[in-house]
């Protein structure tokens, strides 16, 4: 079988197993949202945790639930990584410095999982699995919470009450992250990923030598990963590490994980809405733009467009691994940052000008297609709601969407959410570039030594984590910016939200007219897909051509 | 429970500190150990890193590439560059030198001078080393891979070491390249990834051959 044939099968499985899940997943999460009933082991936790599960809460209330536990993630994963040489399994590895330990707790807790730090360096096992890999579910949960608001918004009417958090997140981390990890860690571990406590086992190798042969329950953090769009690898070459993603299988899988809770939200609103016609559209939307960003980044890949050292080498292999060659690096590279994953199998800093720039381009979208758990289903329909909104200024009434007025109100609730991210990536890469200590963190110089900066902000503020890795980002400077940044990119954006979603459900639905814009037909695909291009191709313009178009035109 | 007399504020902090060590316990202990717990079960070799043994010795991970040096002139020196040893298979060129400890890449840009050379300068030393035509070296030879720790190479440049390998190790050449096309691994099912050889497998393999 020829490589152009075998990458093309690849795709088509991936998108086969996608398809397949989309039902059952989707309307399973619906389930967890909308049933009544708690599980024994839920009360358990509830009353563990000292909670009321049998009261609903405003969105005020369901919000001050978020930053309260978040806050209190940020702390906690802060002292865990602070005191780590007293505690078990520690591997002798020494306490996080503060900023470094700051950024962490904070990439961790908002989905992010920017790493400056190398995993087999720094941290030692209890932190990654009882530290990190915790926040790997309950960032996710807490994502898959805040969006389950907004279709409540949509659905019910005239109420202030929008569900309430703690049963939203413990539901979501029992039934559906939990079990899944759980099936699909068993998978990668067969297929080669490595699960022990071991520490450092030194070898004496093949030829004489001698090498550290690493450990780590690394299986079990693998799955959640790549299920909850986190991203964080338990070593600091990621998905690329053979430890992590051992064959071109698990590589799939690791793709299919990554994609597969974000793809099914659009069922899990259309199911709650009432209308599936309504999750298709917005599928179709995610599809289009992830389907369009496979092609360009995988064409520019094997034909090393404005690649000097691609030609010089005979393809664009630095950075990327044999065992998954050209087609399978970009597949994961365009999925992990059109989701706020952010793993990596290879080094997105050496692939080509329009590759690498357009996974810059791809985060820039505001991970929306799918985006991360949660927070992508609720990117986009802040974005249906700008896009509904310009229809109706077209034909000049007042635009509606499900059924709810979008007035004012609701337009600056919108408004802020979409002019949040930018704001952080473009301050902060100006900031940074002004700074001549921040801009010697560098790699490489001129137009692709700005795309580091611009990758890394882009990255924090959307949530992320990926990098152009080139960059010297462990200092005390770039670890408070971007933690700032990450917290800064995923809170305000909730708060927004959640606003949005309380200012829906205390409406009364208008009734459908023959006036009303349907938006679940081909042409409002059109038109979201559209209007996310125009905002965000208008919004950073400017700094692409300055990195990665000035890098690729020379 | 008797009612606390906590500000609202305060006991809501409370509260989240008590579902996070709940949610610790179940996600970040018992989930970890479970998933342990099976793998030592059902699958020990690829729990503990599929690890080669030579006498019940571990000498490698198939999963981890190492070099296949010469020894240092100066053993002490950090900066002595390694010497490929012409008896065994060579892997790809790495970023963090085969250290697990250091999985990386080497992150330089498409148009970086730097990597420029290194392709240049690894062009000219694998044709030299292999005695092959510069322009038929293959791009994994070339080219650092993304962990730094890449255990393969395609078939391509296992192929072309294999005399090399035979002439230094006085076997026959029919011999080797038999043992390289053994460890020609198509691709998963037919379609997944690239077609590669396993070079820690090639070369323990390389060293049972007498």
């Amino acid at each position: 079988m020829n490589e152009t044939l075998a990458g093309w099968l690849q795709i088509l499985a991936l998108v086969g197993a996608l398809a397949l899940s989309y039902r059952p997943l989707g309307d399973w999460i619906a389930h967890c949202l909308t049933t009544s009933r708690h599980l024994r082991v839920e009360r358990a936790v509830y009353r563990a945790g000292g909670v009321n599960a049998d009261t609903e809460q405003t969105w005020a209330g369901y919000l001050r639930g978020v930053l309260a536990f978040s806050l209190v993630s940020v702390l906690f994963l802060y002292g865990f990584q602070r005191v780590q040489d007293r505690l078990l399994l520690s591997l002798g590895m020494k306490p996080v410095s503060p900023d470094q330990a700051f950024n962490t707790a904070t990439s961790f807790v908002t989905n992010t999982n920017w790493q400056s730090y190398s995993g087999e360096s720094t941290m030692g096992h209890l932190v990654q699995m009882a530290g990190l890999a915790v926040q790997n579910f309950l960032s996710a949960a807490v994502g898959i919470a805040v969006v389950a608001t907004l279709i409540r918004g949509f659905t019910r009417t005239k109420t202030d009450h929008l569900g309430n958090f703690w049963v939203d997140l413990t539901r979501i981390t029992l039934r559906v992250l939990l079990p899944l990890s759980f099936v699909f860690a068993i998978v990668l571990l067969a297929a080669g990923v490595v699960q022990n406590f071991h520490g450092v086992q030194a070898v004496t190798t093949i030829a004489g030598d001698h090498q550290s042969i690493t450990g780590g329950p690394v299986a079990s953090q693998e799955a959640i990963k790549e299920l909850g769009t986190n991203g964080g690898g338990f070593y600091n070459a990621n998905s690329a590490h053979p430890f992590e993603n051992p064959t071109a299988f698990t590589n799939l899988l690791e793709i299919y994980l990554l994609l597969v809770i974000p793809f099914a939200l659009p069922r899990t609103f259309g199911t709650m809405v009432g209308d599936r016609r309504q999750g298709y559209a917005l599928l179709a939307v995610m599809g289009v733009i992830w389907a369009a960003s496979v092609a360009v980044v995988t064409a520019n890949e094997l034909h090393s467009v404005s690649s000097p050292a691609g030609h010089a080498a005979g393809g664009m292999m630095e950075g990327k691994e044999q065992r998954f060659g050209i087609w399978a690096s970009a597949l994961f590279a365009v999925s992990t940052t059109l989701t706020s994953c952010g793993a990596i199998n290879s080094a997105h800093d050496s692939y080509t000008p329009g590759g690498g720039g357009l996974l810059i381009f791809n985060m820039m979208l505001g991970e929306i297609a799918p985006g991360g758990t949660g927070s992508g289903l609720y990117g986009i329909l802040v974005l249906a709601i700008v896009a509904v909104f310009v229809a109706g200024l077209m034909v000049g009434r007042t635009p509606e969407y499900l059924g709810k007025k979008l007035g004012s109100r609701e337009m600056k609730f919108a408004s802020l959410y979409i002019l949040t991210t930018p704001a952080l990536v473009l301050v902060g890469a100006g900031i940074a570039m002004a700074l001549p200590g921040e801009r010697a963190s560098m790699a490489n110089d001129g137009a692709h030594g700005f795309s580091e900066v611009l990758y890394a902000f882009t990255s924090a503020a959307n949530n992320n984590g990926s990098a152009f890795a080139g960059l010297q980002a462990n200092t005390p400077w770039y670890n408070t910016a971007l933690g700032l940044v990450m917290v800064f990119g995923r809170f305000l954006p909730m708060i927004f939200v959640l606003a949005l979603s309380g200012a829906l459900a205390g409406q009364r639905p208008v009734p459908v007219t023959a006036g009303t814009l349907p938006t679940h037909r081909p042409q409002f695909v059109g038109l979201l897909t559209g209007v996310i291009l125009i905002v965000v191709g208008l919004t950073y313009f400017p700094a692409l051509a300055l990195g990665p178009l000035a890098e690729g035109l020379r | 429970m008797p009612p606390l007399h906590l500000p609202s504020l305060l006991r809501q902090h409370v509260s989240a500190l008590r579902m996070l060590l709940v949610f610790t316990v179940v996600t970040g202990l018992a989930y970890p150990l479970a998933v342990a717990g099976v793998g030592r079960l059902a699958f020990p070799h690829q729990a503990d890193g599929s690890l080669l043994e030579d006498h019940g010795r571990p000498v490698a991970s198939s999963l981890i590439g190492q070099n296949f040096a010469l020894p240092k002139k100066n053993p002490t020196d950090p900066q002595e560059a390694l010497r490929p040893d012409p008896e065994w298979f060579q892997p790809r060129p790495s970023a963090g030198g085969y250290d697990p400890l250091n999985s990386t890449a080497s992150n330089l840009g498409p148009s970086s001078t730097t990597l420029l050379d290194s392709i240049g300068e690894r062009r000219a030393a694998v044709a030299a080393f292999d005695g092959v035509p510069p322009s038929s070296v293959p791009v994994d030879a070339l080219t650092a891979s993304g962990s730094g720790l890449d255990p393969d190479i395609s078939p391509a440049y296992a192929y072309e070491q294999a005399a090399r390998v035979a002439r230094t190790r006085g076997l026959s050449a029919e011999r080797v390249v038999h043992l390289v096309a053994e460890h020609v691994r198509g691709r998963e099912l037919g379609f997944l990834g690239e077609p590669h050889v396993d070079v820690v497998e090639l070369n323990e393999a390389l060293s049972k051959v007498r």
